[in-house]
């Protein structure tokens, strides 16, 4: 199994999820994140004075799964979340060591 | 403000009345003995005016304020504006109104005779600019809001550092020392035999309080934030509005008041009132587009901050002018206020390096001087203005607002460091460094504007 975290542009993430559910996966995390990367920060002004922030909001997608399963959604991401400029944003993947449904106690694969 | 005698109207009623000579012989010799009476048109409208000056310190000035301000201060920005403006209008009724208005004095206060209100009834009356009365105690209460505004706009350039405490004491120190006597020397007027203020004698024009409210109050603010020192952090740490929204709540809200402060200072529902009313529509447009396109110019995005920062300057700008200019006057007034106080703002106060948090100085302060000043060029009646063409010559009118504006300069900045120093002295002028970190609103008034 796998665990795949993608951080994205915020506006993005409708076209991310629709692509996502079009291929099969089921149920993802979605959470507000900030961070920077190459995209560094943005400048804000008021009456001339001039604050960057160096963190931007972000969108964190967390999706676990099968193996076989995990290379297409890395690329559905990459090409539904892709807008070809800095700040992006990138995609993880991790192996998932268990994992277990709550309501049924199923584990492994079929807990997905 | 300039006083002007209509006998047009009063040419008009004695033609209404020559019908019957007999019955005009009775009412003139009715109305030498009797004292005037308030005409209630001018009265309604001047109790509305008031109350639209209200309008303007609670809710307009608090949210204009308060959003400007980073959110742990919310609450004591705005309960400062408020309890300055409270302890003003009681200030005003005991000991204010009589120094500024209390009758004949020196060109620098009245007198003390008018006391607690000492003598003020329901029949006694204050003059208009025309043969009209309005009541006094409209009046009086009129003029309350004027000083209740002043003390609380001063505030603006120490929020975030300064004890509540010592807010309020300067506040009755200043009012006594500065605002009063300023208000008298620019606004009394004694008649052909009394004793007339200082500035108003020498027939400086400041309609709705450009001298007494905004210079004054920029002035004072100045040098009340450069004797408390800058907020911990500034300027390295930023310190960005917190709520944008709610400060242009407010400077919707000021906007609309200062219908009652503009138009208001005609003391009668007349044309003056109506020129004032033009002008504090157009003059503000101007100033509002002015320093969006500053902002442009400079290479940034026209903002909402700048959109608010511009209505004000305008309005502030046109308050001397408001029924001393026509309404193109008005606008290049707007205009060339609002770029000047721009350059003021985002130029020159990083450079000089004081922390006037809210920009008392650099818009209300900077902007009233344009507007003064400028108000003796748009007086012209060549350019549209009021002034009366046999009498108005626009160097020494001129020459006249400079000389006025730098006596108002020069009594505000003294008398705000004795008040300042005296502050220090009994209640000390900062809170701790504690305090400034956690917010004041913890730290001096035990709340959270939001939960």
């Amino acid at each position: 199994m796998k665990f795949i975290i993608a951080i994205i542009k915020p506006f993005k993430l409708d076209e991310v999820r629709e692509a996502l559910g079009a291929i099969g996966v089921a149920g993802m995390t979605v959470s507000e994140v900030k961070g920077f990367g190459r995209q560094k920060g943005q400048t804000e002004i008021y009456r001339g004075a001039e604050y960057s922030t160096n963190m931007l909001p972000k969108v964190k997608i967390e999706v676990a799964a099968a193996d076989d399963l995990a290379p297409k959604i890395v690329e559905t991401i990459q090409q539904a979340a892709s807008t070809e400029s800095i700040g992006d944003g990138k995609v993880f993947v991790l192996d998932l060591g268990s994992a277990t449904r709550i309501r049924t106690g199923e584990t492994g694969d079929t807990a997905l | 403000m300039i006083r002007k005698i209509l006998s047009g109207a009063g040419a008009m009623g004695t033609a209404l009345f020559a019908s019957t000579a007999a019955f005009a012989q009775e009412a003139a010799e009715a109305a030498e003995a009797a004292a005037p009476v308030a005409n209630p048109g001018n009265n309604a409208w001047m109790m509305t005016a008031t109350i639209l000056v209200l309008l303007m310190i609670l809710p307009g000035l608090a949210l204009f304020y308060g959003g400007l301000t980073r959110s742990k201060n919310m609450l004591s920005t705005m309960t400062q504006v408020g309890g300055a403006a409270c302890l003003a209008m009681l200030i005003w009724v005991m000991w204010g109104y009589t120094m500024a208005f209390g009758g004949d004095g020196s060109p620098f206060i009245s007198n003390f005779s008018k006391m607690f209100l000492s003598g003020v009834t329901l029949e006694s009356t204050a003059a208009t600019f025309s043969d009209e009365v309005i009541s006094e105690f409209v009046f009086i209460s009129f003029q309350m809001t004027f000083a209740a505004i002043t003390a609380a706009l001063v505030l603006g350039a120490t929020v975030e550092r300064m004890k509540f405490s010592a807010a309020m004491l300067f506040t009755a120190i200043w009012l006594t020392i500065v605002y009063f006597p300023i208000a008298h020397m620019v606004w009394y007027d004694g008649g052909d035999t009394g004793i007339s203020g200082l500035l108003f004698a020498m027939g400086a024009l400041d309609f709705a309080g450009g001298t007494v409210v905004h210079i004054n109050a920029g002035v004072s603010a100045l040098v009340l934030a450069m004797f408390l020192g800058k907020r911990n952090g500034y300027p390295a740490e930023p310190m960005p509005p917190h709520s944008l929204t709610l400060t242009l709540v407010g400077t919707g809200l000021l906007w609309v008041g200062w219908f009652g402060f503009n138009a208001g200072s005609a003391l009668e529902a007349d044309g003056f009132a109506g020129l004032a009313m033009i002008n504090t529509f157009v003059a503000t447009a101007a100033g509002a587009l002015t320093w969006m396109l500053m902002e442009r110019f400079a290479g940034h995005k026209g903002s909402a901050l700048g959109f608010a920062s511009g209505v004000i300057a305008g309005l502030v700008a046109v308050t001397p002018a408001a029924g001393n200019s026509g309404p193109f006057g008005a606008i290049v007034l707007g205009i060339i206020a609002s770029i000047i106080a721009y350059i003021a703002v985002a130029k020159l106060k990083p450079k000089l390096g004081y922390d006037d948090a809210l920009d008392v100085f650099g818009i209300h302060g900077v902007a009233g001087i344009v507007g003064a000043i400028g108000t003796g060029i748009v007086y012209s009646p060549a350019l549209g203005g009021p002034g009366d063409a046999t009498e108005y010559v626009m160097g020494a009118q001129v020459t006249t607002q400079i000389i006025a504006v730098v006596i108002a300069i020069v009594w505000a900045a003294v008398g705000s460091v004795i008040a300042a120093f005296i502050t220090k002295l009994v209640t000390g002028l900062r809170v701790t460094p504690e305090v400034e970190s956690d917010g004041l609103d913890i730290g001096d008034h035990g709340e959270r504007a939001y939960n």
